[in-house]
């Protein structure tokens, strides 16, 4: 056993708060697995940190003052090496991928490279009128919208993004409506991420997304293609949280209570690449926050000749107890 | 002994079964099967176990249930809803005594 510290994105050991944990690496021996790369798929590019919100489960502790954001070279940089690694999926995310102002020039650079492209949205950016040049252009290159949505209630989800947050998604998603977002057979897709809204795990997804249909629906005339529910990983903000609301410990011992074998294999980090802001490639998205390079590499993207290797290892930390949890986060 | 309710105690709800393993593993699996998804979904079933943990007032039972109606996607208004539910049932079933005390003063009074 070791310690890991309540502080956050700190490293293993502290005195003060300190909880003992198994660490993952140890569990995934204790169950006979290894957790080592598929084929890679999917290029994940986060572009910055900047957020018009300050959601109190964010990872990153993302937000309107963050300045760690993706320059043009960098930007250049990513899409050549979509351009010679050939994923089938690109995924845009961030921060608030939609204030970045290399944003068109990424989309329009990718959009060729891959069968898929998505971009993940708080929904609050497109709320404004100026960005509907923005959504044309997604309209254009059938960009999957990946948009945030934790619950049908008002209340908890304002609780986690925000005072009128609610109010502005549910416009938004009708506007999206009207544009064909949303509707199948339309080829513009629109999916919604659910996230819990406290220390607690997520809820089955199939029903969840019954429900989500059925009420969205019936309320506010909102159609949607898929909603995927995420557990929420304690690092940055939401770490912060859980450690001030003296929730940390209990939740990491539920995390680890509902440790589930089998879904390790179709953990997301098999298939996919992470590239930060500035360039260097991760394992996850939250590997990013963590702070632990691809295969414990630092490895810019310009310097790879093409997707990860199918065998090669993954950076794992306590952190990655969320994603094997429960049935799983692909 | 500072307190007989100890939230650490919840987890030891398995240990409960140990000296009759047999009548426990019957009981679990009936207790697992019960809250599978059938006719009502997983998240009705936890509403009326958190409508049911207020009746019965145990303490493991409400903190059990509140967490699962969360995980179950229930949110706050609804979970309220539930426990005014008991209230009512438990408000109504007393005033309906009544119609008892009514029946026995009606008998002996003249």
């Amino acid at each position: 056993m070791i310690t890991v510290s309540s502080k956050t994105e700190t490293p293993e050991f502290s005195k003060r708060g300190a909880m003992a944990i198994e660490p993952f690496r140890l569990t995934l021996f204790k169950h006979g697995l290894q957790l080592v790369r598929d084929k890679t798929t999917t290029l994940q590019i986060n572009a910055g940190y900047l957020c018009d919100r300050t959601c109190r489960h964010c990872h990153f502790s993302a937000g309107p003052g963050r300045k760690e954001n993706m320059d043009m070279d960098t930007a250049e940089y990513v899409i050549e090496y979509a351009r010679r690694a050939h994923f089938e999926i690109i995924d845009i995310t961030g921060g608030a991928p939609g204030l970045d102002p290399n944003l068109v020039h990424l989309i329009e650079g990718l959009r060729p490279l891959a069968s898929k492209i998505m971009i993940r949205s708080n929904l609050s950016v497109l709320n404004n009128g100026q960005n509907d040049q923005l959504i044309s252009l997604f309209k254009k290159h059938q960009v999957i919208i990946v948009a945030s949505f934790p619950s049908l209630n008002e209340a908890q989800t304002e609780s986690q993004r925000g005072r009128g947050i609610f109010g502005k998604s549910i416009s938004v998603l009708k506007k999206l409506n009207r544009l064909g977002y949303g509707h199948e057979g339309s080829g513009l897709e629109l999916n919604l991420v659910s996230n819990p809204t406290g220390a607690f795990l997520p809820s089955s997804q199939i029903e969840a997304e019954k429900r989500f249909h059925q009420i969205l629906d019936q309320k506010w005339g909102v159609t949607f293609n898929h909603l995927y529910n995420f557990g929420n990983v304690p690092l940055g903000r939401f770490r912060q949280w859980l450690v001030k609301s003296n929730n940390l410990e209990r939740y990491i011992e539920k995390l680890i209570s509902s440790f589930n074998p089998c879904a390790v294999e179709g953990l997301m980090c098999r298939t996919l690449v992470s590239v930060s802001w500035n360039g260097y490639l991760y394992d996850c998205d939250f590997n990013i926050a963590r702070g632990l390079f691809m295969g414990g590499q630092k490895t810019h993207v310009s310097k790879m000749t093409g997707p990860p290797s199918r065998g090669s290892s993954i950076a794992v930390a306590d952190h990655c107890y969320t994603c094997a949890s429960g049935s799983g986060f692909t | 002994m500072e307190t007989y309710y100890k939230p650490e105690d919840l987890l030891k709800f398995g240990e409960a079964g140990e000296e009759a393993p047999d009548l426990a593993a019957k009981f679990f699996d009936y207790y697992n099967a019960v809250f599978a998804e059938g006719e009502l979904t997983e998240r009705e079933k936890s509403l009326i176990a958190l409508a049911v943990a207020h009746t019965v007032q145990c303490p493991y039972c409400i903190d059990a249930f509140t967490q699962s109606c969360l995980e179950k996607g229930s949110n706050l208004a609804e979970m309220t809803e539930a426990i005014h539910v008991v209230k009512a049932i438990r408000g109504g079933a007393s005033l309906v005594h009544g119609v008892q005390m009514r029946n026995i003063t009606e008998k002996l009074s003249m």
